[in-house]
């Protein structure tokens, strides 16, 4: 698939720099450019560290100078999702009230990609602590998609998936708790990856529903994708839910097409409000996979309907917990002048969350509270089985599911912006592959009539990563066609 | 919308007074704008939720952490579960560069308002 201004992938970078095509500072200074050019009407990056990515680039120039080896992503200009801490760079999370904060450390995974040669550029924009699926939510302001500038790049990482999309970084890191990296990168043309949970340590993200957080990289092919996860997959002492698991080769099998492989095709995904134009495209990747000798099987997952529900109550429960630590005392923003402790917590919060934070964190704590906590929150988590349990059931039968990743190509900004129910349903197809913990990646499945973006889901297993790269690569070659 | 006056013509889930214990609950003051807001999306959105009573959920365990179905899986077990790092004592973020961030410090404490009177 095309991005918009292309970047270089990172294989092509690797030989460039390799066969002294060309250097790290002219790739970094590249990056830098198309930002200055674009990113005025676009917005992804709420800080761009020019300095900060030249020395990195001119470190690696000085490795190929002296004929060491290079590391896996040498070179490569890569943006957070600006809920990731870098130690010493500032950390809005998209809110007012982490104005000034400059975290003491930086996260597992951007440490992993530093360490690993690739050159960072700056912080994205994303919806206010990545709620949001517009990243209308942003207090710096909206993101807009570069394939259409009236319209939302989808959100929570929204910047994420536009930087890559608008050729501004080779890759990025967005966060997925409901669908914030596969519902941008659908709108957006470009590939977004939900890691199975416990995959990619969570230390240093900013952390909005922690059952459900999960890291992910945005690149603008199937098989960078998998690369950069490998990079940043792994246990870490410092996130208890990340798992042991040996890290294997992402990029080893992904070439192997799809034929003799069992996919899923849930019904209950190509239901009412399916836009007619996005399942046309799902339609016809699903052939091309048929036609390259896929098994298409047609199965059920009886629970899809109540997972949106099931989705709010628990991602706001665990919000109003892990929101509850900003309160004016260690970090942030701080109300002037306040008479009490209480007023000070209280006028802190009032000042600096926005309306859709506010909503959440007043929904968790309802959902929690007293006489409430039964009907809501245990019920949620009982649905919340059901729904993993589908998938389980599912993957005894099939390798893998394919799905639209959105019910509608990206829309207008101010579009659902006064219906949160409405904003929700954009994640229909997302939230259920948050819930069960399984793995996801958003690959380019064709273009609408008027040129928007459309994504496929490719669901797997728990820890199967590996098949799901090896379908979205054969999506990616096969939509090319 | 149709599923907002719907959601405002039955009884309401949530009263102009429950939102404003639960602000209080989670420490946020609402101006009287935002209450009215609130109360509307709150209703709207727990009307949502309420289709989950459709399932009866009595014998089905509560799920609180993706590790839990990999163990009924019996995926190898003991690896996601036993993840807990030895309890050795480490070195700690440095005290200086955690208050660097801090709205008002003594560098030792953080500084709050008054909350005892003498």
């Amino acid at each position: 698939m095309k991005t918009l201004a292309g970047v270089p992938g990172i294989e092509a970078i690797r030989s460039a720099l390799t066969n002294k095509e060309t250097t790290a500072t002219e790739l970094a200074e590249a990056s830098l450019r198309r930002i200055a050019e674009a990113d005025g009407t676009i917005h992804a990056f709420l800080q761009v560290d020019r300095a900060a990515a030249l020395a990195q680039a001119a470190k690696i120039d000085d490795r190929v100078a002296k004929g060491e080896a290079l590391p896996a992503l040498a070179g490569v200009p890569f943006g957070i999702k600006d809920v990731l801490t870098v130690e010493g760079f500032a950390a809005t999370a998209g809110s007012k009230i982490l104005e000034g904060y400059r975290p003491p450390y930086t996260a597992t995974a951007v440490k992993k990609l530093a360490d690993a040669g690739a050159v960072f550029l700056g912080k994205l924009n994303c919806d206010e602590f990545a709620m949001g699926s517009s990243n209308e939510n942003s207090a710096y302001g909206p993101v807009r998609n570069p394939h259409d500038t009236e319209r939302v790049p989808g959100g929570s990482s929204g910047g994420s998936a536009a930087a890559v999309a608008a050729g501004m970084a080779t890759a990025t890191l967005g966060t997925d708790t409901g669908g914030s990296i596969r519902q941008p990168a659908s709108f957006c043309g470009v590939v977004g990856v939900l890691p199975t949970y416990g995959r990619v340590s969570r230390y240093g993200l900013i952390a909005f529903a922690s059952s459900l957080d999960r890291i992910g990289p945005f690149t603008a092919n199937v098989r960078d994708a998998a690369t950069v996860l490998g990079v940043i997959a792994g246990h870490d002492a410092m996130d208890a839910t990340s798992s042991p698991r040996p890290v294997p080769d992402y990029t080893a099998g992904i070439d192997r097409g799809v034929a003799g492989m069992k996919l899923g095709v849930p019904a209950e995904y190509f239901a009412e409000g399916l836009d007619p134009e996005v399942r046309a495209a799902i339609d016809g990747g699903i052939e091309k996979l048929r036609a390259a000798g896929a098994e298409i099987r047609k199965i059920s997952l009886p629970h899809t309907k109540y997972a949106i529900p099931t989705y709010y109550v628990i991602a706001t429960a665990e919000a109003s917990s892990n929101l509850a630590r900003f309160d004016g005392v260690r970090y942030g923003l701080r109300a002037p002048k306040p008479d009490t402790l209480a007023d000070m917590y209280r006028r802190t919060r009032d000042l600096g969350f926005g309306a859709e934070v506010k909503r959440r964190i007043l929904l968790g704590t309802y959902v929690l509270s007293h006489g409430y906590y039964d009907a809501y929150y245990k019920k949620a988590q009982q649905v919340r089985r059901l729904l993993a349990e589908d998938f389980l059931a599912a993957f005894r039968e099939v390798d893998a599911i394919v799905t639209p990743t959105a019910p509608t190509p990206a829309f207008k900004l101010g579009e659902k912006s006064d219906d949160p129910v409405a904003m929700y349903l954009a994640d229909i197809y997302t939230v259920t592959a948050s819930l069960a913990g399984i793995c996801g990646v958003s690959v380019p499945c064709g273009m609408s009539q008027s040129g928007l973006p459309i994504g496929m889901q490719i669901l797997g297993r728990h820890f199967d990563e590996a098949t799901i790269f090896r379908v979205g690569q054969a999506v990616e070659r096969l939509t090319a066609e | 919308m149709a599923w907002y006056t719907e959601a405002m013509s039955e009884n309401e889930r949530v009263s102009a007074e429950e939102v404003r214990r639960v602000a209080e609950l989670a420490n946020m003051e609402l101006t009287a704008e935002e209450e009215t807001r609130m109360r509307r999306d709150l209703n709207a959105i727990l009307d949502y939720v309420a289709q989950l009573g459709e399932l009866d959920t009595a014998q089905v365990a509560p799920m609180a952490q993706v590790s839990e179905v990999l163990l009924t899986e019996g995926k190898q077990a003991t690896e996601e579960s036993s993840v807990l790092r030895a309890d050795q004592p480490r070195p700690c973020l440095d005290r200086a560069a955690v208050m660097a961030s801090a709205p008002e410090t003594d560098g030792t404490y953080f500084k709050v308002p008054k909350v005892i009177e003498r």
